[in-house]
């Protein structure tokens, strides 16, 4: 057994866990925490990322003893209380989902890809970019829609704080 | 998932002293592993995890060489600005494994110690002529890699990093598994101080290779047009149900021309 203690959408939270234990489980689990899904179970399809230390990753393919120590947001921890995460308010206005399975690991993606292209992002990148999470229902159309979107909302949103601040 | 024990190295001396448990292994970034041991296809007793320690992590570039910390992620490779002005094809390479999520976790001492046949770093580090540093020697790369999912690397040794001398030009290219997005297909080629080396994964039968084939035309001239007609051998090819050895034998000689005009570009 292992001790983890981790911090998790901003709350500190420990449990003592078989070491096999994988990430996605302690979350859903023992935190119950169940918006991150268990879709392939075999790295594929990203249903299941989370950000670890800021690091978006497949939480069915890490122990919660490797995290224990790190910093976790799960799609649970994205939203600012009843305000949408630009993201999230994104996938919702450009119909960005269909059955929602994949929906949390696409979103966890989506701003990790969208912080990690501060110039802006084109529908070749993101496409090239969703490599790792896997929809069955839409087509990805809308997907990419809603996160080029999203990438645009936020880079406002950024130059507007930047305005102010000067 | 067997049960496991699982213990965080403090140092690479305690990974080595933490390797003695059973049958342990060392975890790294966990991409190939933790999917093997879920499968059960891998079930060692115990894991040593080493991927948080700081003496493992980290590109170096002074002069022309370049040293890699063992646990550098794919991520972190891709992105760093040394690397990009001294290697780029490397960091380039790196951008091209799995998908973003993988390579953010996934590390090059993980790859080059599991030396997949269709994995990505063997070839680079073979074209490259890279020394693989562990905690016991070094080992030249042309040493290194053994067969499938074999390496010199005997029992307990811990692989600290990688060197090379950047090249004056090199490329990678792959041809990829429409599903698995692994290579069927990938040459790196590089031209340095000590002439054209070409390798090659995803087709061998052993594993990654070089090609006397397409060193010896690129001898003559690191042009794309030198390798026009360029025969390889299907001998020692894989044939599987992604391609044939004939199929695949082609797709060397195109991957090859495609990677020398980018390194040239």
């Amino acid at each position: 057994m292992s001790d983890v203690s981790l911090t998790v959408n901003g709350k500190r939270v420990s449990g003592s866990v078989e070491d096999r234990t994988l990430l996605v489980h302690f979350l859903r689990e023992h935190l119950g925490l169940t918006g991150t899904h268990v879709g392939c179970d075999t790295s594929q399809c990203g249903a299941c990322v989370v950000h670890v230390d800021g690091r978006a990753v497949k939480s069915c393919t890490m122990l919660a003893a490797q995290a224990s120590g790190s910093t976790i947001v799960t799609i649970e921890g994205l939203a600012n209380g009843a305000e949408l995460h630009p993201v999230q308010a994104a996938f919702k206005e450009h119909h960005g989902l269909q059955c929602g399975f994949c929906t949390p690991g696409m979103i966890m993606a989506a701003t990790d890809m969208i912080a990690r292209h501060p110039q802006g992002l084109d529908e070749a990148t993101v496409r090239a970019e969703l490599d790792g999470n896997i929809c069955r229902c839409t087509g990805y159309h809308n997907i990419v829609k809603a996160i080029l979107a999203a990438a645009q909302t936020m880079s406002k949103g950024a130059k507007g704080k930047a305005k102010q601040a000067a | 998932m067997y049960s496991v024990n699982y213990h965080r190295a403090a140092s690479v001396a305690d990974a080595a002293r933490l390797l003695k448990n059973g049958d342990a292994k060392l975890l790294s970034g966990g991409m190939t592993l933790i999917p093997a041991m879920k499968t059960r296809l891998a079930a060692p007793s115990d894991l040593v995890d080493v991927s948080r320690l700081k003496e493992l992590q980290g590109v170096k570039v002074s002069g022309k060489t370049v040293t890699i910390g063992a646990a550098t992620t794919h991520y972190d490779v891709s992105a760093d600005a040394n690397l990009k002005k001294a290697c780029p094809a490397l960091a380039e390479m790196a951008s091209l494994i799995g998908d973003p999520a993988v390579r953010y976790k996934g590390t090059i001492g993980g790859s080059i110690a599991n030396n997949d046949p269709a994995a990505d770093y063997p070839a680079a580090l073979l074209a490259l002529g890279a020394t693989i540093i562990t905690n016991k020697r070094e080992i030249a790369a042309d040493k290194f890699f053994k067969g499938l999912f074999e390496t010199a690397l005997k029992e307990g040794e811990i692989i600290t990093a990688v060197s090379f001398i950047a090249p004056a030009k090199a490329a990678y290219q792959k041809f990829r598994n429409p599903a698995s997005r692994y290579a069927i297909v990938g040459v790196f080629v590089a031209k340095g101080k000590d002439g054209v080396r070409a390798a090659i994964t995803g087709a061998g039968e052993d594993g990654v290779f070089r090609s006397k084939e397409i060193e010896a035309a690129l001898a003559k001239s690191f042009d794309a047009s030198a390798l026009d007609g360029l025969k390889v051998p299907a001998k020692g090819l894989m044939s599987d149900i992604h391609a044939s050895a004939d199929y695949r034998a082609n797709l060397i000689a195109v991957m090859a021309k495609r990677a020398v005009a980018a390194a040239n570009a």
